[in-house]
């Protein structure tokens, strides 16, 4: 079976006036249809920037090498209107501030119609019953009324749901969620993660979604990658890698969460000092100065993701954790 | 706790006039993000605030500073009413309370170096220290909150977020206050960051003694660093109570569907987890509903709910619940 999505050799980087900065550095890694995919990371940890080079995105200052390949077709690089064959209709994305990806000054019907009579020459009434039923699917109550809205008039967690249903307009065999519920609240952050798992289930739709919050991804993925400072720190199943975390980076963020769901601790433990500069990196495997468990081979040689199980990987000198 | 308390709230309540204003004007409106607010605060306590956005918590935490107008009711510093005093008697006050926000960068002035931030507070209200005393002062406080006292001559935008909140706290903390409002500090921070600063809050008050509002969003940090719970909804308290009879027997159906809503990183537990979904938003602060303002949501709600907002009642002497149908969750 051929991937829905395969990344080999992912080099990112942008120019800036202090130097080049390297957000992606030798990322691989393959989605499959109706499997979901965790990308978990902080800021600048590059999991948001694999994306935009996959959907080619990149800010102007930008760079992507490597391959990408989308059912089997090379698409990194490929001009403009050759990836608008692909974009929007069989990969979308959606993306953490449902506001400022609507187009205010149109209403949700105009911004839904569209997609549907350029991508698949639908008429405007086809179009309409199209984008209703959609929004009845991200569940909008009176979605026949709403569609005549306009951005404005719906609340973020209604803008996210809206965008949700835009981005599955043209059926698309990916879907990416750049941080989809981190700017609305737990409640309706439940509601939204529920929807994805309800597309999740009944679609066979591959998922990449991308988060900075290990509990989000918990209830979702079936793979999770975590990323750090642009590489892959550790790749695994959802379950063993919550279970026994095998990176040092894993382990850390996970125990530096407080958890409503086990006694109350009295001191978190925490991950020491701060993400590091990509502009300056240590020699040598890139958590080290933060690491708990380093030793002299850390700094002298650069750890490589390695395999260390069925499915699993990681970029660590030691055996085990 | 028999201990008099440090700040006591009695049925605040902050309005803002919203009635859109020139020649044609509209109905009057009013936003009642602060409506009938009871609650002490006991000296060295740490009182959680959650709720959803727009429940008008960082209003309240706001008004307690008296950076916002009351519209009705009282808030008792130590015996006296803020919201009456003069302004420079307000002013003397200040030194004892002091705020964290949430965006550490956007709350320190990018014009003035580390030094310069933290000794503003301090020279401020003690005038007569001399240079090297305020010098050796700040160089003490940035040790504390976990700064190189060698950076005291840097500016902000050379430091990453969470340096910058612990800027924050050492200003805050220079005049070694007796009560932080924290509002959101942590919710801008990366995860491996959130824990560092969490921990320095709880040491600085193990040390030093000072009470805390913290407000949040997140349930599960407000669990780990609270004494005390309250949970906003719509301007209104719909439940208060000590930090462990608030997550292990939640009594208002508001409260139960939030901590239901946290997701927990365990794919099996989250999977088995039977999570009590509320329907729809939060209604609009302009037009809130009649009776409980949580009604709408709310999946016990019967005809009284509509009709009648229900008191603030005790079911123990240290856990507070407004619900016509309180009780542990089905």
């Amino acid at each position: 079976m051929t991937a829905v999505l395969d990344v080999r050799s992912l080099n990112t980087s942008f120019s800036t006036p202090e130097g080049a900065v390297r957000a992606v550095n030798d990322v691989s890694f393959s989605i499959d249809a109706g499997e979901t995919l965790g990308i978990v990371g902080e800021s600048g940890s590059g999991k948001s920037q694999i994306f935009m080079s996959v959907m080619g995105l990149l800010a102007k200052n930008g760079r992507a090498e490597g391959s990408v390949q989308f059912k089997g077709k090379e698409i990194l690089n490929l001009p403009v209107e050759e990836l608008n064959k692909i974009r929007g209709v069989k990969m979308s994305m959606i993306f953490q501030d449902p506001m400022t990806s609507l187009n205010p000054y149109l209403t949700v019907r105009r911004q839904m119609t569209e997609v549907l009579e350029t991508h698949r020459g639908m008429s405007q009434d086809a179009a309409l019953s199209v984008a209703v039923e959609l929004l009845d699917v991200v569940q909008i109550p009176e979605a026949r009324r709403r569609i005549q809205m306009y951005p404005h008039e719906f609340s973020g967690g209604m803008r996210q749901r809206v965008m949700i249903a835009m981005a599955l307009l043209c059926q698309p065999e990916l879907l990416i969620a750049d941080e989809p519920t981190t700017a609305l609240d737990v409640t309706v952050q439940a509601q939204i993660l529920d929807l994805l798992g309800k597309l999740k289930r009944e679609t066979n739709m591959a998922i990449a979604l991308i988060t900075h919050d290990l509990g989000v991804i918990a209830g979702l993925a079936d793979r999770v990658m975590v990323m750090y400072a642009g590489e892959i720190a550790e790749g695994a199943k959802a379950a063993p890698l919550f279970k026994s975390p095998q990176h040092p980076y894993t382990q850390g963020l996970l125990r530096s969460m407080p958890r409503l769901d086990e006694s109350r601790i009295n001191r978190l433990q925490t991950i020491g000092g701060q993400p590091p500069n990509l502009q300056h990196l240590p020699d040598g495997c890139r958590f080290r100065d933060r690491c708990g468990y380093a030793f002299d081979r850390c700094a002298a040689e650069k750890p490589l993701l390695r395999t260390i199980g069925e499915g699993r990987a990681k970029a660590c000198h030691l055996e085990s954790l | 706790m028999s201990t008099a308390p440090l700040l006591s709230v009695q049925d605040l309540k902050v309005h803002f006039d919203v009635t859109r204003k020139g020649l044609f004007g509209g109905p009057s409106a009013v936003v009642k993000a602060v409506d009938g607010v009871t609650f002490d605060l006991r000296p060295g306590e740490t009182l959680g605030l959650v709720g959803e956005s727009g429940c008008g918590k960082s209003t309240l935490g706001r008004a307690v500073l008296r950076l916002l107008p009351a519209t009705a009711g009282r808030v008792v510093w130590l015996g006296e009413d803020l919201h009456a005093l003069e302004h420079a008697e307000m002013q003397r006050k200040r030194r004892d309370m002091q705020i964290i926000f949430q965006d550490p960068l956007a709350s320190l002035n990018p014009r003035m170096t580390v030094g310069q931030i933290i000794a503003e507070p301090l020279t401020v209200f003690n005038p007569n220290l001399s240079r090297e005393e305020v010098k050796g002062r700040i160089r003490q406080m940035m040790a504390k909150v976990g700064l190189l006292p060698n950076q005291i001559n840097r500016y902000p935008h050379e430091f990453s977020g969470g340096q910058a909140q612990r800027i924050g706290i050492a200003r805050a903390m220079i005049n070694n206050p007796r009560m932080i409002v924290c509002d959101e500090p942590v919710s801008a921070l990366d995860v491996s960051i959130q824990a560092q600063i969490v921990n320095l809050l709880m040491d600085l008050q193990h040390e030093m003694g000072m009470s805390l509002i913290f407000i949040s969003h997140n349930l599960s940090v407000v669990r780990h660093i609270s004494h005390r719970v309250m949970v906003l909804y719509l301007g209104k308290v719909m439940e208060i109570a000590d930090r462990d009879s608030i997550y292990a027997n939640p009594l208002h159906p508001y409260t139960q569907a939030l901590n239901s809503a946290v997701p927990i990183p365990d794919p099996d537990l989250e999977k088995q987890k039977d999570r009590i979904v509320l329907k729809g938003d939060l209604p609009s602060p302009l037009n809130p509903p009649s009776g409980c303002p949580f009604r709408t949501r709310c999946p016990r709600a019967t005809e009284i709910c509509a009709q009648v907002m229900p008191d603030l009642l005790p079911a123990s002497p240290t856990h507070h619940v407004a619900c016509h149908h309180a009780g542990p969750r089905e």
